[in-house]
This record gives C-alpha cells, sequence and structure tokens, in this order.
C-alpha cells in the first residue's frame, strides 16, 4: 500500500513547522510561524477567520509552498511539493466542506479515494474487505447509502473514516464539528480521542470551540493576524486566557441587555410547507409565532428545512401550502409588503442571496429603496449623487472596510459584507427581522457588531426570526427556542429554561 | 394481403424500421454526449462533430474504398474536434455552452466547405445485415435491414452503464461531473479527465456521422443532419444522463421520425409536414412533462454549468 518513494514513518510521528513565512504579494498571512505536533498527541489550532491557520495547514499539506521555512515529519526535514506527497507520508486532511461525492455511494467513495484503484473494480470483494475494515473501526455507516442521503454527522464521520482507510495517520482536521449536533461533536472527537491515546493517531484541529480545546486536546498553538500569539499544555490554560490572546487589544461592540416585554404577534406561520429543489417536502406543516420585542431561534441541524423555510419567507421559493402573516395581514413576500411591515433580512451566505456581486456596494447597500425618493426622481430617475452620500455614511456608521462606496461588493471580506447587508437591512425602522447564520464564517469583532444589532432590533421592538447552526449564538440571543428536524418543529422551550441535552437530543431526531 | 400488400401494418413496421435506422446516430451522439456531460462538461458542438464526421468518412470511404476506414475516419474527426471543445473550455472564464454554438457552426460550416467535392462521387457503403430473411413481405425485409453499427451502440449502453459502476476511468468521470473539488483532493486533474471525456464524447459522435453518409440516408450532401446532433443532446437530459435510458430514447426519437414517411406510404397525405415534426413535438412534449421551476432535474451531474 506504500505510495511513492518516501516510506511513512512507522507508528504515530508529529510534525513541526519551524519558521513558517507565507506571502501573498504584498499581504504576509503567515510571519515566522513555529508550531510543533507532538507525535501522539490530540493538538488544537485556535485563532480567528484570517489569523492564517488554513494557511499554515495547507503549506503542511503541500497545497501552499512557504516562502520561508521547514516541514519536518517525524523529525525528519521534508519537502512537500503537493498533496500527493503529504498523502505518501502518512498525512491527511479533513476539510470543512465536504470532499465526498454527494451523488455516489459511500463504498464508492472510500474506494475511489484509493490511490491504486484498479481499473475495473470488483465489487463483492471490495465490499467484504470495507467490511472488513469497518468492523475495527469505532463508527459505523451504511456502506450502500448515497451520501447526500445520509445526515451531515455521519459524512463526517464518513469523511474521517476515509482518512483512516488511506492509513493516514496523521490527520489535519478543519474545524471538524461546525455541522454536527454538541453529542455527535462529542462522539466523534471522543473517539478520535480514544485513538490517540491508544498510540494510533496524532492529530492536529483547527477550531474556535474552546469547549472542545478543553475537553480534548493536549496542546493548542494560538495564531493571531499571521503570528504566534501563543499556546501550550490545555491543562495550564482557561478559556478566557486562550480568548484574550487569540483577539488580541481589539475593542469590540458591547451588546445591549436584554430589555422589554414581548408584544403582540407580528409573524405568524400557520401550516406552512414548502418543496427542496429535489421535490420532496422540506418544511413540513410549521406553524410559529413571532411577537413584537421577542427573538426567536430556530435550531437544528443544517439540511432540515431551516434554509427552504427561510427561502419561503424571503420570497426566494414559493410555499406549496399554509399561510404566513405579518401583522395580521396576508403575507407572500412581495417588495411592497415588505416595505409596508419594514421586514429585514439577513440570509445566510449574504453575497449570494443578499447581494449582486458585481455591483457597488453603494448599490447594494441602496436595493431596499433606490427607486423612491431621494434615491430616485418619479420612480425612475436615479439620483447617483444620493447613492453614494447615504452609502458614505452606513459604511462609517457600520464600520464597512471598503476602499470606496464603489468598489465592487464582491472585493469585501465575509464580515465587510454581511456588515453591508446590516447597514441596509437594519438602519431604518424594524418590525420584522429574519436572520439566517448571520454570522457564519465571521471573526470575533463582526459577530460581536452583529449580535448587539440583532439584540438592540429586539429591545426596539421588533420580532425577530433567528436560524442558526450555532447553538451557543441562539442561548445568547433568543427569548424562545424552537428544534427543527426533518422540516418539522419538533421541541419548544423558553431559552432560559432549556436544557442543552435535550435541545441537542431533538436536533438529532431522538 | 395478396402480392405483399400489408394494409395498415405498414405504419408500424415502417416505424420500427425507422426506430432501427434513424436511431443509430441520435444512440452514438446521445452515448457520446452522456460521457462528456457525466465529466461535467456540455459539448453542444456535436451538431458540427456529427456532420464533419459524416464528410470524413463520405471522403475517406470513398479514397479508400473500404466504408470501415471511414467510420474510423470519422471517430478521429470527432475525437480532434472534442479536443478543441476541451482545449478552449480549459482557459480560464470559458463558458462551454457558448464554444459548443461556436464549435457547432464551425463544424457545420468546415464540413460543406471541404465536403464541396464529394456530393457528386459514390462512395462504399457499410454493410447491412439482413435479421428479415425468414418473411417473404417486402416491407417486413426492409424493416429489418439492420445496420452493424447500431446493434454496435446497442451494446455500448449496457456496456457504459457497467463501466460507469465498476471501471476505474467510469468513478473517476462521475467525480468529476460531481465535484471537482473532490476530485481535485484526490490528486486527480479535472481538466484532463474532462479533456479525455469530451475527446470519447467526439468520437461516438462522428460515428454516428459517418452512419448518416455510409448508411442511411448513404449519401453526402448538405442537408444530411437535420438537427440530429442538438436533438441528441437535449436527448441525454431526458435520458436522465443514463446510457440505457439514452438507448431507449433514441429509438422512440427514430421512431417519431419515421412516422411522416411511414404514413405517406399508406396514402395519408394531408399533415405530413406536420407528422415529420413528430420529433420535435416528441421533445417539447417531454420537456414539458419532465421539467418543473420548482424542481432541479434529479441525476443531473452537480458540475454541469446549466444545473449548477
Amino acid at each position: 500500500m506504500i505510495i511513492g518513494e518516501t516510506p511513512p514513518p512507522s507508528g504515530v510521528f508529529g510534525v513541526d513547522a519551524i519558521a513558517m513565512t507565507m506571502r501573498f504579494g504584498d499581504f504576509l498571512a503567515l510571519d515566522n510561524v513555529e508550531l510543533k505536533v507532538r507525535p501522539g498527541s490530540f493538538h488544537a489550532l485556535l485563532g480567528e477567520n484570517g489569523a492564517g491557520k488554513s494557511t499554515l495547514v495547507k503549506c503542511i499539506m503541500g497545497y501552499y509552498h512557504a516562502t520561508e521555512g521547514n516541514i519536518l515529519i517525524g523529525g525528519r526535514e521534508q519537502a512537500i511539493a503537493n498533496p500527493k506527497d503529504a498523502h505518501a507520508l502518512g498525512l491527511g486532511m479533513v476539510y470543512q466542506h465536504f470532499t465526498l461525492v454527494p451523488a455516489m455511494t459511500i463504498a464508492e467513495n472510500l474506494v475511489l479515494a484509493r490511490d491504486d484503484v484498479p481499473a475495473v473494480v470488483n465489487w463483492p470483494k471490495e465490499m467484504k474487505q470495507l467490511e472488513a475494515f469497518l468492523a475495527r473501526m469505532p463508527f459505523k455507516v451504511p456502506l450502500s447509502a448515497k451520501v447526500s442521503d445520509i445526515s451531515a454527522g455521519e459524512r463526517q464521520k464518513c469523511e474521517i473514516l476515509k482518512q483512516l482507510y488511506l492509513k493516514r495517520r496523521f490527520l489535519i482536521l478543519d474545524e471538524p464539528t461546525s455541522v454536527l449536533t454538541p453529542a455527535e461533536a462529542d462522539e466523534v472527537l471522543g473517539m478520535l480521542r480514544d485513538m490517540v491515546v491508544r498510540g494510533e493517531l496524532t492529530i492536529l484541529m483547527i477550531t474556535h470551540k474552546f469547549r472542545e480545546v478543553m475537553a480534548f486536546a493536549d496542546e493548542v498553538t494560538i495564531l493571531r493576524r499571521g503570528k504566534l500569539a501563543g499556546g501550550g499544555k490545555v491543562a495550564e490554560l482557561t478559556p478566557d486566557a486562550m480568548a484574550r490572546t487569540m483577539i488580541g487589544a481589539e475593542e469590540l461592540t458591547v451588546q445591549p441587555l436584554r430589555s422589554g416585554e414581548a408584544g403582540q404577534a407580528r409573524l405568524e406561520l400557520a401550516k406552512v410547507r414548502a418543496l427542496d429543489d429535489a421535490g420532496t417536502v422540506a418544511v413540513h406543516d410549521i406553524s410559529l409565532t413571532v411577537r413584537a420585542g421577542e427573538i426567536v431561534g430556530i435550531a437544528g441541524v443544517s439540511g432540515n428545512g431551516q434554509r427552504q423555510l427561510v427561502e419561503v419567507l424571503a420570497g426566494q421559493r414559493e410555499a406549496e401550502g399554509g399561510e404566513i402573516r405579518v401583522a395580521g395581514d396576508p403575507y407572500h413576500a412581495r417588495r411592497e409588503e415588505m416595505r409596508r411591515h419594514k421586514m429585514s433580512l439577513l440570509p445566510e451566505e449574504p453575497l449570494k442571496n443578499a447581494c449582486v456581486g458585481g455591483m457597488s456596494v453603494a448599490d447594494n447597500i441602496a436595493f431596499r429603496e433606490f427607486d423612491r425618493a431621494p434615491f430616485a426622481s418619479g420612480g425612475w430617475w436615479l439620483n447617483r449623487g444620493a447613492f453614494r452620500d447615504d452609502a458614505t455614511k452606513k459604511i462609517r456608521q457600520y464600520r464597512i472596510k471598503t476602499r470606496t462606496p464603489e468598489t465592487p461588493i464582491s472585493a469585501l471580506s465575509g464580515g465587510n459584507v454581511q456588515r453591508a447587508v446590516l447597514a441596509r437591512e437594519l438602519a431604518g425602522d424594524v418590525e420584522v427581522l429574519i436572520a439566517a447564520n448571520p454570522c457564519f464564517g465571521l471573526d470575533f469583532a463582526a459577530v460581536a457588531q452583529i449580535h448587539a444589532e440583532i439584540m438592540a432590533a429586539r429591545n426596539r421592538g421588533a420580532a425577530v426570526l433567528l436560524v442558526s447552526e450555532d447553538l451557543d449564538e441562539l442561548l445568547e440571543l433568543s427569548d424562545r427556542l424552537v428544534v427543527m428536524f426533518h422540516g418539522e418543529l419538533v421541541y419548544e422551550a423558553r431559552t432560559s429554561e432549556a436544557d442543552l441535552t435535550v435541545v441537542g437530543r431533538h436536533m438529532a431526531g431522538h | 394481403m395478396a402480392d405483399g400488400s400489408i394494409g395498415l401494418w405498414t405504419v408500424p413496421l415502417a416505424v420500427l424500421g425507422g426506430a432501427i435506422r434513424v436511431s443509430t446516430p441520435f444512440l452514438f451522439v446521445s452515448l457520446g454526449e452522456c460521457i462528456t456531460e457525466r465529466s461535467g462538461r456540455i459539448n453542444l458542438g456535436l451538431e458540427g462533430t456529427l456532420v464533419m464526421g459524416a464528410m470524413s468518412a463520405y471522403g475517406s470511404s470513398y479514397l479508400t474504398g473500404s466504408p470501415w476506414l471511414g467510420v474510423l475516419a470519422a471517430g478521429i474527426t470527432g475525437a480532434l474536434l472534442g479536443a478543441l471543445h476541451a482545449g478552449i473550455c480549459s482557459l480560464p472564464r470559458v463558458n462551454d455552452v457558448a464554444v459548443g454554438i461556436a464549435l457547432m457552426l464551425f463544424g457545420t460550416g468546415l464540413a460543406f466547405y471541404l465536403g464541396k467535392p464529394l456530393i457528386e462521387p459514390t462512395a462504399a457503403r457499410l454493410p447491412a445485415i439482413d435479421f428479415g430473411w425468414w418473411s417473404d413481405i417486402p416491407q417486413v425485409r426492409a424493416a429489418l435491414r439492420v445496420n452493424v453499427l447500431f446493434l454496435i451502440g446497442v451494446a455500448l449502453a449496457p456496456i457504459l452503464y457497467w463501466a460507469f459502476r465498476t471501471t476505474r476511468w467510469g468513478l473517476l468521470i462521475r467525480t468529476a461531473g460531481e465535484s471537482s473539488d473532490a476530485t481535485r483532493a484526490m490528486g486527480h486533474s479535472v481538466l484532463l479527465i474532462r479533456l479525455r471525456a469530451t475527446m470519447v464524447g467526439g468520437f461516438l459522435a462522428g460515428i454516428g456521422g459517418s452512419f448518416l453518409s455510409l448508411f442511411y440516408p448513404g449519401s453526402w450532401n448538405e442537408g444530411l443532419s437535420s438537427g440530429q446532433g442538438i436533438t441528441a443532446v437535449a436527448l441525454v437530459i431526458f435520458a436522465r444522463w443514463d446510457p440505457l435510458l439514452c438507448l431507449w430514447a433514441s429509438l422512440a426519437f427514430g421512431g417519431a421520425a419515421a412516422l411522416g414517411p411511414a404514413l405517406q406510404s399508406v396514402g395519408v397525405t394531408s399533415g405530413y409536414h406536420l407528422f415529420n415534426a413528430a420529433p420535435y413535438i416528441l421533445t417539447l412534449a417531454i420537456m414539458i412533462m419532465t421539467c418543473s421551476p420548482k424542481r432541479t432535474l434529479t441525476g443531473a451531474p452537480a458540475e454541469l454549468s446549466i444545473t449548477r
């Protein structure tokens, strides 16, 4: 099974990255960073978005070639020209985005990942070998199922199994639990931890969840803006100390206190039903009421119909049945209705769902009001000056980092795209706010700002429906929590009384 | 029933014969396109490839006297046109649909230009196997005169179906069509896989063209293909990218195309041109029945530019 010329070191081995510097043009992504992963340890790599974590591991895996610095594998210096070299040395990576092919079965995915796929695959023989391999593994997966039909948790297990099937001894995991329920995350990480303890594996895990670092990692390395900011044995650190090292001296927006009581029902859903792109029912007769001055959080693992529900509310998808009322009036996601009821939307993937990438920041900020005074005269003659003045004001107020208001919005970073959408959606009066994963992939400063804005909107009397895959975010912000599973609402509780283990169980469908 | 007259039975017989005869180019082009599209690329240029294949097959057969060398020449011409399509599409920010349309016009134009001297001469034609020897009825014999290329195409469909599941190449083509990220993560070159898949697709489409000029209708002229190439591309979509369904769909289209002439032969002359439009009406009908604005097509390769 050994591929390439350099055999992998036998047993577990460590990886050291010494004095790594990586330049992309003028931008210094890594500045003299040092990482030491001891053999047979569970090492966490912490840092904010853009801190250089991915760049560092991509240098180790051979996707990038570091401008300066060396990689030692098992104490020996190795030149890793491409991912194939890294694989041959026994290094494997589990990516944040799945690399399994959804339309193929798990067995096909596993066999295909091998370097020595036979020209004609003898399926009966391969299946027997795969079953024998699975019997030795801590997780079980249905080999003949299509990847598109299994849950996100099972997919993540398959990604890890694939690396073990390929006999990789050093695993790099890139935010492996971002799509899992807390219970699933604990199960997967616990099993990996056991393999590390048994001396079968070494793990380097990129994460931003302190809970997982504290529970599973032996050591941690913390990066900040491309520099080594700190690290050490996890047993000697606290989450607060790690957070301070990660963020540095940056000022975070202070979230206003929760104030005021919930008022009248503002957004009412009655037996709303919607299909997904494949034509199967994704949203199954959902009934839900959100009152003024209340944040209702919808928890759930991604792919349980949340996206389709938000698309119906946003007007991107037609409902198959049911009724939606806003402030008592029937609602069909028309522009006029949204304007009348002062509805705001923060959809997930804002660049795709809420912006036109090629248009300027100023134009994108003006979308809601572009054809009314003062932006337009008579409903058709656009006043470019008003666009620019309004955008300039909002860019300052919402701290959007853009070169000019005329810069295409696709040139902005994720956090700044979301800030621009925030400026458009929340600058005026808001009576109903629908937000879906508003902080996905953003750094602390942006997250704090968005959370503060959502809470402020609630305190001003807006009815907020917050759909999120991040339970911590929901527990922090929402007044009421519901869990969505297979398109149905399966659990509801006041957030102050919600039990995390019960919520997690419902997210997993038990 | 005397003197070989079989009355209205002529119609289903002619449709059956037509299904076999007319379907062959549909079959080859759709199987070729099936391979190309499963790799994540759409090649609309196959209409041009078909006509170029017909011209080069006719020319080669005329010059060498061997129709089989003509078939080979058509395949090679098709593979080269496929390589041209894949090569242009490998460049950054190139749209495969636009390139396909350009190559469709290029292929037909080039074939007409190079094929001018071939309109007059007669080339050696492909042989047929007589499966109707047991019958005295001329219509039955005519319907069952089956070309070898048709049989090859019929065999190819299950072979492709099997190959997509059980061979390394089949699995790699599907992976490239479903997720280019996954393909790259495995260390394979997506562009190389698509280049090869497009070349094989072009090869088969070229052979489909050779059938037109060397068997049915069996001569070279500029009106040889009436959009079979482009219809076959659409056919892959109805067939849900499944080679076996491509076979049935090709037969259905062949049968529909034979409806007009068959009805004319029994004296139904009113609406002749309307019946000739049957394949196109069938195209529209299937489109309307199977497509929905609310749904994506099941089975569509995820990397295809029309479904992404």
